[in-house]
């Protein structure tokens, strides 16, 4: 069973009031594939609206998991695309949801196989608690406690909206 | 999707596994073309690659395919094996196991040795390099890459494939692959390169190369192996077979402007392919060779990869929640 927790309109304010929160002249952007990129395309859009300059890049973490042992790799990679200039930069990491920092740590990995950023800062839309790593996010833009195993996902056909899942097999018995 | 635990040949594969490890190759593509060519992903995995046969390009590029990904490779060719001392097959098979490897590449003369030590080695995934006349599917695998980043899909399309078809490997399997794609297969050679019964895998057979070309979307040379045509009579003189049925450039003006040419490799350059067609921007050899290295990867991270039976990692949720309704009714 699903549930909307966060409406089109909460989803749209904290894009905005992430964009707001990032600052700088030249921003570098890495999303995360999917969801991520999605997110940083938007925040892109309220960036270079403001004037700012944004180098865009995109991540696809599938190949730095640590979990191949349990899972086959998902079919549908897309490839990683980064900036190769972004040595001694500042480059903010984009993803949707953050829950175990899983995802985050593979992101950084991959990322330090490219260059030698300055500094890495973390911005999600959603922040579900749930972490099993020491990596906390720099910017949030919605906050949401959500129980373990139960999935967090951003809706991106149509509207945007944050729908919250209930793990299979464990719903109420009448 | 099923899982795939060892890569016998392209017969054993679905036309949904095939797209998947094509597919998951071409994103490996960029990790090749990196500054720094290291993914982590087979981390704490051992590859060892067992060739009993010569090979450059394969071994190489599974050898690669394995340390881009971060595994341990081991490479073991026949004069150096323990075969030359009186070893059997099964018993260098065993040994190497034991040593628990978690994937075994084997290039052999005999058909089905990937098959036989299979039915020995219970915990080690197999991956055929070629394999006799039999088959050779991660060279399919390349070429379909290639096709696919070529054209979108091979489907609908005509190769027409050229040489000693009754040796080679990557004929047949290109076969196999072409009937679960949806693409069509011309087969030309002189009778003497011909399989009996070649027709049966529902490719058109030509003896006349002229015939074949126009309408073909990709001419895909085979080398001739002279290693296994000692004492034959299948063709009179390198000269003759190369007017008949090497690829020149007035050939492939014949088979239309936008096919594209290519070969496994290695070439025999004036024999099979005449040199300016080789290095013409039609020939699509050296991107085989680049997918080569990327399809490896994905064959190896497939096999190296958990059990995924039917079901999407995407979600994290083990069914989608109308299953999940349905179970509960």
């Amino acid at each position: 069973m699903s549930s909307i927790i966060f409406d089109h309109q909460a989803v749209e304010d904290a894009i905005v009031q992430m964009a707001d929160a990032i600052q700088g002249e030249q921003i570098h952007l890495i999303g995360i594939q999917r969801g991520g990129a999605k997110v940083a395309n938007a925040l892109q859009q309220r960036l270079e609206a403001r004037g700012a300059q944004v180098c865009r890049g995109n991540l696809d973490i599938s190949f730095y998991r640590d979990d191949l042992d349990t899972i086959a790799p998902n079919p549908e990679v897309k490839p990683s695309q980064l900036p190769h200039d972004f040595s001694g930069q500042t480059i903010w990491l984009i993803d949707d949801v953050l829950y175990t920092g899983r995802t985050i740590r593979a992101a950084l990995g991959e990322i330090f196989d490219y260059g030698r950023p300055a500094a890495v800062k973390l911005a999600v839309l959603v922040n579900r608690g749930g972490h099993q790593l020491p990596i906390a996010p720099d910017l949030v833009g919605l906050n949401y406690d959500a129980a373990p195993g139960c999935s967090i996902k951003l809706v991106t056909q149509g509207p945007w909206y944050i729908e919250q899942r209930e793990p299979a097999g464990t719903k109420e018995q009448p | 999707m099923k899982a795939i635990k060892h890569l016998f040949g392209i017969a054993g594969l679905s036309r949904e596994q095939i797209e998947y490890l094509v597919n998951m190759g071409e994103s490996f593509i960029e990790v090749n073309r990196r500054a720094i060519k290291k993914a982590p992903t087979l981390r704490g995995k051992t590859i060892i690659n067992l060739f009993f046969e010569n090979s450059t390009r394969t071994r190489t590029s599974f050898e690669l395919a394995g340390k881009r990904l971060s595994a341990d490779v081991i490479n073991i060719s026949a004069s150096t094996s323990a075969t030359t001392k009186g070893e059997t097959l099964l018993d260098t098979g065993q040994t190497l196991a034991a040593m628990q490897p978690h994937v075994l590449v084997i290039r052999h003369s005999l058909a089905g040795t990937c098959e036989f030590l299979a039915e020995h080695l219970p915990n080690t995934a197999l991956v055929n390099a070629g394999d006799g006349a039999h088959e050779h599917p991660t060279q399919i695998l390349t070429d379909l890459l290639t096709l696919k980043q070529a054209w979108g899909s091979p489907e609908g399309k005509i190769i027409t494939i050229v040489g000693d078809i009754a040796h080679s490997r990557v004929a047949r399997s290109h076969l196999l692959a072409a009937q679960k794609l949806g693409y069509t297969m011309r087969v030309v050679a002189p009778k003497t390169l011909l399989p009996a019964q070649i027709e049966r895998y529902g490719c058109k057979v030509y003896h006349d190369f002229d015939a074949a070309l126009p309408g073909s979307d990709a001419v895909y040379m085979l080398r001739i192996q002279s290693e296994r045509l000692t004492d034959s009579c299948a063709f009179p003189s390198i000269r003759e077979y190369h007017e008949a049925y090497g690829l020149n450039a007035k050939r492939l003006r014949a088979a239309g402007p936008d096919c594209i040419v290519m070969h496994p490799g290695p070439m025999n350059r004036g024999m099979e392919i005449a040199t300016d067609v080789a290095d013409s921007v039609k020939s699509h050899i050296l991107n085989q060779v680049e997918h080569g290295v990327a399809v490896r990867m994905a064959v190896l991270t497939a096999l190296c990869g958990g059990m995924q039976e039917e079901k999407s990692t995407d979600s994290g949720l083990p069914l989608s929640d109308d299953k999940a309704q349905g179970s509960l009714i």
